[in-house]
């Protein structure tokens, strides 16, 4: 059978390669033609808040971003100039940029102690401790809003960094401690059983095995977790009030004004420019981990 | 001090020992496990706990009032319509987006630009769910010259049909005028028993409003205005002004008049044959004039986000935002299915259609589940797009149980009570997701 197949290839191969290769991308012609469309619908909508960002009031009011398609003198970056003048703006996204780095350091930081002794490690209670973290997984966020919030104004925490980092580290951890364990589970039993005859003490086996041979999870989740926080709207929204992240920054102009988009689309471009260049950069490490998270 | 304690240590003897040791090989895994387990202890489980039992009280939190927090989810109108749309999005989301996924992961499969193609769609995936919002805010825009979608379908009506009905109409005589609002009028003003002749031409034979007939000079009234508006033309000419044999009337057409001072007073629409009639109108002399709606140009953008397409349009938005996901997770199930089951069924003669239908969907019937649960449960929680797309006019009819849950706590109700009641709903609903979360987790292990 293979032999026959192989045969009839060899015969036809003096003409075929540019002739089969022409005729299969006449072939595919429509299907890309379809798939090109599909791709540029998708983009058209970012597109059209960037190129909205770079006109100028003036030219927002008079028409759409589509002109500077034609007419790409129309170009200015006077609103980013603006905005990064605009003092609301630039707290907010530095704001963003502490909760987001600090909640995801804690969030791994703790996760991976608690993942490493749900894996390796003997205590009463664990598998029963570990499956209520799971079930923790599907509880929604508004169902802590209410407590949270009397909380929060009772010890202190509302309006503040710290708060906002506490409350989505809490909210990452389930997922974390779920996806971190499975990967903890895969290291092969051998090398902690060797590192413990070397005498290494249960947190040394922990920082020397487990956590380097846990980077790539630790790499794809710390992208995830990072992702999330940076775009966060609800939490900062509930329980910061100057405080104010990019999200929530935004949303009040939105609120505020009604349409002085020439500050909207821009800050909203500078909210969205970070997660691309991370999706970007390490788009390889933010799908797996998205699988991981769905399908495991 | 000390020696008593040691000594004392000491005197309980073996048993102690072994106590003090499993003491200490249980503090290390538990010092492990204490910092995240107090965090989840104080910010989900103790909040949960105390949701439940405060959707039993009032907005106070002072009376224990029963299940009236959830008799009112079911009976306010504001809450039964954000159920509704929930709803609605339950039923149309998850589907769609899967759906959507299936087709571009077995499209893709078969070009050479895939990896480029996935990134595209993906990307929306890395944005927050509130700035997608607000890039569709920018797309919906009412004015067909701002708003990108309403500018495609101006285009495209503009090419199919390019004005509206009389847009292009001009009098006929002189004794028709422009009316500086707009519209035209008779120059001349009338009264009780005059008739109104309004000839109008440069109407094309295709933008004749449908079912007219010819037109007819109407009867003087005794106590009213009457009148015509028709095509002041016939083949072979005419006299301008005169109602002829063989000229249509144009019905339909919205006629007002008005005082002396420029108020309108009262408004009709022609018949068929184009003829109108103002009965009972006072003593006076009026302005009758065709109005200034006849000339408007048809489109003028549609309000996307108006009350009544606003959540379709969030839908989009939404599913604009999750095809990536479902398309990245469907394509990597695709992507390690047997190649030669596929390959044998094209042989055998089965078309794609057959191929996908009987052999691709049901070998991804995990996968297409797990993207369809996980969808429904996102959907179940949809918040951050509807704040940023619905403007604050329409978040009533755009009203979705999470936002109906924060709006009634924070948003100026400050009910916690109901509020808590909302947001029990929303666990309820998004439960049992966890019991398939629980059958994947014990496959595991």
């Amino acid at each position: 059978m293979t032999a026959a197949g192989t045969a009839i290839n060899n015969r036809g191969s003096p003409r075929s390669p540019i002739a089969t290769a022409l005729l299969r991308s006449v072939a595919k012609a429509p299907l890309n033609m379809l798939l090109a469309t599909v791709a540029i619908l998708w983009l058209i909508p970012t597109l059209g808040l960037f190129l909205t960002s770079l006109l100028s009031p003036v030219e927002i009011s008079q028409g759409g971003w589509w002109r500077v398609l034609s007419r790409p003198a129309l170009l200015t970056i006077k609103n980013y100039k603006d905005i990064l003048a605009n003092e609301a703006i630039t707290s907010a996204l530095t704001t963003t940029l502490w909760v987001s780095i600090g909640a995801t350091a804690a969030t791994l930081l703790l996760a991976a102690f608690t993942a490493y002794a749900f894996a390796w490690l003997e205590f009463p209670g664990r598998d029963w401790l570990f499956l209520c973290i799971v079930a923790l997984l599907v509880v929604p966020v508004q169902m802590t809003l209410i407590p949270l919030f009397a909380l929060y104004n009772d010890i202190g925490l509302f309006d503040t960094v710290l708060g906002l980092i506490l409350f989505h580290t809490a909210f990452g951890l389930p997922f974390s401690i779920f996806l971190l364990r499975n990967f903890f589970l895969g290291i092969p039993k051998d090398l902690f059983e060797a590192g413990r005859i070397d005498g290494g003490s249960t947190l040394q086996l922990f920082w020397r095995i487990a956590l380097p041979l846990g980077r790539p999870a630790l790499a794809s989740l710390a992208i995830f977790e990072f992702l999330w926080n940076w775009n966060d709207f609800l939490i900062a929204l509930t329980f910061g009030r100057d405080t104010q992240v990019v999200t929530v920054a935004i949303f009040s102009q939105l609120r505020q004004y009604g349409s002085n988009i020439e500050l909207i689309a821009p800050a909203s471009f500078l909210s969205l420019a970070l997660p691309l260049v991370v999706f970007f950069g390490f788009q390889r490490s933010f799908a797996s981990g998205l699988l991981a998270g769905s399908i495991d | 001090m000390l020696s008593p304690a040691a000594g004392k240590a000491q005197g309980v003897g073996a048993n102690g020992a072994r106590g003090r040791r499993s003491w200490r090989a249980h503090v290390v895994p538990l010092s492990f496990v204490a910092p995240a387990a107090l965090l989840l202890a104080v910010w989900l489980i103790y909040p949960v706990v105390y949701t439940v039992v405060r959707s039993f009280f009032d907005r106070s939190g002072a009376h224990w009032i029963g299940v009236d927090n959830y008799i009112e989810l079911f009976t306010s109108d504001f809450l039964v319509t954000a159920i509704k749309n929930n709803a609605l999005w339950v039923v149309v989301v998850p589907a769609v987006v899967t759906a959507f996924g299936l087709i571009l992961a077995v499209l893709t499969e078969r070009i050479s630009w895939v990896a480029a193609f996935r990134l595209v769609v993906f990307m929306p995936m890395a944005i927050s769910l509130f700035t997608a919002g607000v890039i569709w805010r920018l797309v919906y825009e009412k004015a067909p010259d701002r708003g990108a979608l309403n500018a495609v379908i101006a285009a495209g009506q503009e090419a199919v049909r390019p004005a509206g009905e009389l847009a292009e109409a001009v009098p006929s005589t002189d004794s028709v005028r422009e009316l500086p609002t707009g519209g035209l009028a008779l120059a001349q003003n009338l009264s009780r028993g005059d008739v109104a002749l309004l000839g109008l031409t440069q109407i094309p034979e295709s933008e004749v409003p449908e079912g007219a007939v010819e037109a007819t000079r109407p009867n003087p009234l005794a106590t009213g205005i009457s009148g015509v508006v028709w095509r002041d033309f016939r083949p072979g000419g005419g006299v301008p002004g005169m109602v002829e044999r063989g000229e249509l009337g144009l019905a339909t057409i919205a006629v007002e008049i008005r005082d002396e001072r420029g108020q309108i007073i009262s408004e009709t629409t022609t018949r068929a044959d184009g003829t109108f009639a103002f009965d009972q109108v006072p003593r006076g002399s009026y302005v009758v004039s065709v109005a200034e709606q006849n000339f408007v140009r048809p489109f003028e953008g549609i309000s996307w986000l108006g009350p009544s397409l606003i959540t379709p349009a969030i839908m989009i938005a939404y599913t604009w935002v999750w095809t990536g996901f479902a398309l990245v997770v469907i394509a990597a199930g695709l992507a390690v299915l047997p190649r030669e089951l596929l390959e044998a069924a094209r042989l055998d003669g089965a078309s794609e259609s057959q191929v996908l239908r009987h052999i691709t969907v049901p070998l991804l019937a995990p996968v297409l589940t797990a993207v369809f649960v996980t969808m429904l449960i996102n959907v179940l929680k949809v918040f951050d797009v509807v704040l940023a797309i619905a403007p604050g006019s329409v978040q009533d009819d755009a009203n979705v149980i999470a936002l109906a849950m924060w709006r009634t706590a924070f948003g100026g109700k400050n009910d916690f009570g109901l509020a808590s009641a909302i947001a029990v709903l929303l666990l309820v609903l998004v439960l049992p997701s966890l019991f398939l979360n629980m059958r994947r987790f014990r496959r595991e292990l």
